[in-house]
């Protein structure tokens, strides 16, 4: 321990710790901007100088490790005028549009101006703009880029894809897509990290909101909207509810209250997934081709894109289920539709997700199976719902729970669990058990596959087989268990692979809390609900058994293979490794 | 009123003269990987700011320049704009009257030829395609990549033993090099910004010297892949203790007596103390590399028997072979070429200079190596003809100080023309054409002949040192490529179309320094490593101290001392003292730490492993 003066304050700090937590540790928040704990430890900004008695110039708190005996000072005349310098040089850089804004409300740089009390700026404004592909589903404004390097930091050390760098030298040196690349070029997941890492409205995702709107108002559409999981983890945080109070039936009334006539659930979708790709693993296990085995969950659409282009020789091993919200789609404009007697077209999807990369998925065109142009017509992330909202001024608070339509709204526990990392395996186990023993275990007797932790391996007993599964979740661990099945250096038969660290509930689409990473208690909710569902078992989910019975018979019929699987290999990946070495020569 | 006033600065000529002074170190200082572009903008307004204003082409001509090389970086510019530039360049070098005005543009014209990629990169898709890779200037400027900041800390810290084993990673020679290295690593050091370079190399031998034996690391579980290498210096070494540690059997070949290269039959013991180079090879050596003297491939051993006995093999024979003037009476007795008479001294046998006069030509570090040791001989008289001036001389300028301390003559501007010999074919003069420095040629001014007589330097002995060839024909014969006399080896160190033989160092190079052949030997053990098969990787686990403090009030460098040249002209011993305990500690808190103030922090700052 070592013992240093912060604001007169004697405080007894833990050695190796930095400045700003030491004073955080005494209730003393010094203010920054770039810092993001573990990540971003750069020093970038200049805003959280304080001064040291005895050093003649300031130094970062975020980056400057206690020593015995510091007497530090955040609130000195020089650190004042400093903070509030440094803040001013980055707002005549920043496009202070903050109106218009998707970030207003929830912006670093916009609290720190407003803390700091900055109301005029003595220096002249110098935004920088520079194109940007409108129509792809991550947005880039460099004229709002503060330079902070966190989207940087995070594709570097939690996703290894490196997909941004700095770019330019000198005054003119910004964050760009690295190797000189458009982003249309590059191997990016749309894992969406990079945006909900950012401080300001540097990044974020195209807003499709209007699309939805403009369905609203036709007549001639069936609106059917499907919630993912982890989004009723997260949709209350930014409306000021309570997380006992944002629940999936006050999800539903508001979502009414905009006017979908179906709301339906991806959960249902969940439990369909289960259903096809336990049966895959299963048909797979028996088979043993070294080819498809291990397999890969293949229910993250980011993941999907980290494996085409960074693995392509490996694809084979992704199970051909489509991901819930997909299968969804394919069942709505078919089954859906039959039951209500209109033409497919008429049926217009909308999925709100936790998700970028399914803003891209959903354009892919192996996601026609039904043949109307597209099987879910818009993904919205949570954010957009919850914008959606705010543009239709309703007040969630007063909002009774309704309860969610039928038949696509009826799901199980094990549904609901695949916001959570390890949740799909769990899902999973629960049901093969069942398919290959014709018995039910526990519904927690596979809990070991919970829990925060980036690679986790678990060996069950499934009869006479034994099941070695792995669950990972950020992309970085992705890449190292990989490389370590390559190597030989582990084994498995079955693996969860979720691209945002902790899965769907810390998704690159959920609502921004800067400096925060909710995964993990968002995830208990899904677990809660879980504990608490009538049902736990994809299996016994009465409307998935109606639904094979009325339509497709039987997991992997030929019927199922054609709406609820795909082939990974119809499409291209771009930045695909092999791709990537012709590049480096062209170059 | 007085007819005439004493010139007094005032106080802004004193301020901006010191200004210029910081201007210069900062350049000194600048890091590679910065937009061409960009600086030739800065540059240019600097220079315009130089402008009097009298003529057109200079005071309005370079102002429109630098608004078109910035519409160029701002994206407002076509592919007509460099054009532009370049017509507008041409006139005001053309019709400027004074250098300020034609030398400016001539800097804008080289630039738009020399980087013209970049103007057009920028252009097209606005951006520029330069980065800073290697934000930390020592560690970019290492050809080895040393942690230079992570070891300075350590010496900081009294941890001598981490702080060779740090070097160790990227460097098996850490006593070599605090002898001998060139330390490429101080040329762009960011403490120029402030005052002078940390002394890096002083601070790793005051590291070596506390350190004393440190033992290297274990290697890894044995592969059973064998690795020739051919040529025991310092390349071949390094590739050899490398591949040891990552648990491959290395057999060094060496065709001489004892291993060290050009460390031992090139670089004398005043520079590097024979002890301490034997005493840094058994350390190496101690990982159990085998060994193979007096055994040349090509003579004793075809190079094919090697190719096919090894799973792969290293080419790292140097550069040994003596270059030659040229000049009448070159074949006389008593001429002999610097790379003999330095291989002789190596293996111990001394020449007979007591009371010779001699002559070396040359101009490089091998020609004041040479006349010092000659020197040492016991000769009368030394002279260095050299056909350019002292400070067009490629050898370091310490090495020249230190040959003129010990009494050597530098006689600048006489080119060899003959050598005078007696019937008995023996050395009685060397006579010279004296010249006169001229033109530029190929960036340094080129000699030409003056309007002056011969001259006749009387002597008994003639020391050609005017560089060094490569071995290269039996190669040659046996397949591998060779291009103007060396080595064509690929950037990665492996041979086109030759599968499993690397070469790299001198051999492919040329003669060049010690810590570039270290740094072949390292590229060179990783790509073999690949080609085996394998993924090792070469790391160092020890913890590199937290860098404090932001006050670093200017301190000026601290050298190394020498012994009296009076006294150490007349011995073989090493000649450099090196720091105290109080001179070492003041040095290495001046480092910036540009691990981790700056970029480094962020990116770059540090690699952990290769």
């Amino acid at each position: 321990m070592v013992t240093l003066t912060i604001d007169r304050k004697v405080i007894e700090a833990a050695e190796g710790m930095t400045i700003l937590d030491a004073a955080r540790s005494a209730d003393i928040e010094i203010p920054h901007l770039c810092y993001l704990k573990d990540l971003n430890e750069i020093g970038a900004c200049r805003v959280c100088m304080v001064e040291m008695d005895g050093a003649s110039k300031l130094i970062t708190a975020c980056n400057t490790i206690v020593q015995d005996g510091m007497v530090i000072h955040t609130n000195s005349p020089k650190v004042r005028e400093t903070r509030r310098t440094n803040v001013e040089l980055i707002l005549s850089q920043h496009d202070c549009e903050c109106a218009w804004c998707v970030r207003s409300g929830n912006c670093a740089l916009q609290t720190l101006a407003n803390d700091l009390n900055i109301n005029t700026l003595p220096y002249e404004k110098q935004v920088k703009y520079s194109p940007w592909n409108r129509f792809f589903p991550l947005i880039r404004e460099s004229n709002k880029c503060i330079k902070c390097m966190r989207c940087i930091q995070v594709c570097d050390k939690i996703q290894n894809l490196q997909v941004w760098d700095v770019a330019g030298t000198g005054s003119r040196t910004t964050v760009n897509v690295s190797l000189n690349r458009r982003i249309e070029e590059a191997d990016c997941s749309l894992c969406g990290q990079c945006i909900t890492h950012c401080p300001v409205g540097a990044l974020h995702e195209r807003d499709d909101t209007q699309k939805v709107f403009q369905a609203l108002k036709d007549p001639d559409q069936i609106t059917v909207v499907q919630m993912a999981p982890a989004v009723r983890a997260a949709w209350g945080e930014e409306l000021g509810l309570s997380r006992d109070e944002a629940t999936v039936e006050r999800m539903a009334a508001a979502l009414r209250a905009i006017g979908f006539d179906y709301v339906f659930d991806t959960d249902f979708g969940a439990d369909l997934t289960i259903m096809e790709e336990g049966s895959e693993l299963l048909e797979r296990l028996k088979k043993g081709d070294a080819k498809t085995l291990p397999m890969f969950t293949s229910c993250c659409p980011g993941w999907i894109r980290f494996m085409k282009s960074q693995f392509p020789e490996m694809v084979s091993h992704l199970s051909t289920s489509k991901s819930p919200h997909q299968m969804f789609g394919a069942v709505a404009k078919t089954y859906f539709a039959q039951m209500l007697g209109v033409d497919a077209s008429r049926i217009f999807v909308v999925s709100i997700m936790p998700c970028v990369a399914k803003k891209s998925e959903c354009d892919l065109p192996t996601m026609d199976d039904v043949g109307t142009g597209k099987d879910v017509n818009v993904v919205l992330t949570t954010r957009e719902l919850i914008r959606m909202l705010r543009a239709d001024h309703i007040n969630v608070h007063h909002l009774k729970d309704e309860a969610l339509d039928s038949p696509l709204g009826t799901a199980t526990g094990a549904g609901v669990i695949f916001g959570a990392t390890g949740g799909v395996m769990e899902a999973a186990l629960r049901s093969a058990h069942y398919l290959a023993l014709h018995e039910n275990a526990p519904a927690d007797a596979f809990k070991a596959v919970r829990g925060g932790k980036g690679w986790k391996e678990s060996t069950f007993q499934l009869g006479d087989t034994t099941l070695r599964t792995a669950v990972v979740s950020g992309l970085g661990n992705a890449r190292k268990l990989i490389e370590a099945l390559k190597n030989q250096e582990v084994s498995y038969d079955f693996i969860e692979v979720m691209a945002c660290p902790g899965g769907c509930a810390g998704g690159g689409g959920q609502p921004i809390h800067d400096g925060q990473e909710l995964a993990e208690v968002r995830s208990d909710t899904l677990y809660d609900l879980d504990q608490h569902a009538a049902l736990r078992y994809s299996h016994e989910n009465p409307s998935i058994l109606k639904l094979y019975e009325d339509f497709f018979g039987e997991p992997l019929s030929p019927l199922a293979e054609k709406l609820l699987h795909t082939d990974h290999e119809a499409w291209e990946m771009p930045g695909k490794r092999s791709c990537l070495d012709l590049d480096h020569k062209l170059l | 009123m007085s007819r005439l006033t004493i010139m007094t600065q005032t106080q802004a000529q004193v301020v901006i003269e010191e200004l210029y002074k910081d201007l210069e170190r900062r350049i000194i200082a600048s890091p590679p990987g910065l937009c061409p572009v960009d600086m030739a903008s800065a540059f240019l307004k600097l220079c315009h700011a130089q402008t009097c204003g009298k003529c057109v082409p200079c005071r309005v001509g370079l102002a429109q320049l630098q608004a078109l090389i910035d519409d160029v970086l701002e994206g407002r510019a076509t592919l007509d704009t460099i054009d532009l530039i370049e017509k507008t360049a041409q006139n005001i070098s053309d019709s400027a009257d004074c250098a300020i005005g034609y030398e400016a543009a001539d800097m804008v014209l080289r630039g738009v030829q020399g980087f013209r990629d970049d103007y057009e990169e920028h252009i097209l898709h606005g951006r520029c395609t330069c980065s800073l890779n290697q934000p930390v200037p020592c560690v970019a400027l290492c050809p080895a990549g040393v942690d230079v900041p992570g070891y300075i800390a350590l010496i900081g810290e009294e941890r001598y033993e981490d702080a060779v084993r740090l070097i160790r990673k990227d460097n098996p020679f850490p006593a070599v090099c605090a002898f001998i290295c060139e330390h490429p690593c101080e040329a762009r050091c960011r403490r120029n910004m402030l005052d002078n370079p940390i002394n890096i190399r002083g601070l790793k031998r005051y590291a070596v010297d506390q350190a004393g034996v440190v033992k290297p690391q274990a290697n890894a579980a044995s592969t059973g892949k064998k690795v020739a290498v051919v040529g025991g210096g310092p390349g071949g070494l390094s590739a050899a203790y490398y591949l040891q540690q990552m648990g491959h059997q290395a057999v060094v070949f060496e065709k001489r007596k004892k291993l060290g290269g050009m460390l031992r039959y090139g670089i004398p013991n005043y520079r590097l103390p024979r002890a301490r180079l034997d005493e840094e090879i058994q350390t190496l050596l101690s990982t159990g590399i085998e060994v193979h003297t007096e055994v040349s491939i090509g003579d004793d051993i075809p190079l094919c028997d090697l190719d096919r006995d090894y799973d792969a093999v290293y080419l790292s024979i140097g550069a040994q072979t003596d270059k030659k003037v040229g000049i009448p009476g070159e074949d006389g007795v008593n001429v002999i070429s610097a790379v003999e008479m330095l291989r002789n001294i190596g293996d111990d046998i001394m020449p007979d200079f007591e009371g010779k006069r001699v002559i070396v030509i040359g101009g490089g570090n091998v020609a004041m190596d040479v006349a010092r040791s000659a020197k040492r001989l016991g000769a009368a008289k030394v002279g260095i003809a050299y056909r350019r001036r002292k400070q067009d001389m490629t050898a370091l300028w310490d090495e020249i100080e230190g040959a003129l301390e010990e009494d050597c003559e530098v006689l600048e501007l006489q080119a060899p023309v003959r050598i005078e010999l007696d019937e008995a074919k023996r050395v009685t003069a060397l006579w010279v054409q004296p010249q006169i420095i001229g033109k530029y040629d190929r960036g340094r001014p080129g000699p030409k002949r003056a309007m002056a007589e011969e001259k006749r330097i009387p002597c008994d002995i003639v020391v050609v040192a005017i560089g060094q060839g490569i071995e290269s024909k039996p190669f040659e014969d046996a397949g591998i490529p060779i291009k103007r006399g060396a080595i064509s080896a690929l950037d990665h160190s492996g041979i086109d179309k030759m599968e499993g033989i690397f070469a790299g160092g001198d051999c492919v190079t040329g003669p060049a320094t010690v810590i570039r052949a270290i740094a072949a030997g390292k590229v060179a053990a990783a790509n073999i490593d690949t080609y085996l098969g394998y993924n090792h990787s070469i790391s160092c686990d020890v913890k590199i101290p937290d860098a404090k403090g932001t006050d670093r009030p200017k301190c000026g460098r601290v050298q190394l001392k020498v012994r009296d040249a009076s006294e150490r002209k007349h011995d073989f011993d090493e000649i450099e003292l090196g720091f105290t305990c109080e001179e070492a500690k003041q040095e290495s808190s001046r480092c910036l730490r540009c691990d981790h103030f700056g970029f480094g922090v962020f990116k770059g700052g540090r690699s952990t492993k290769w």
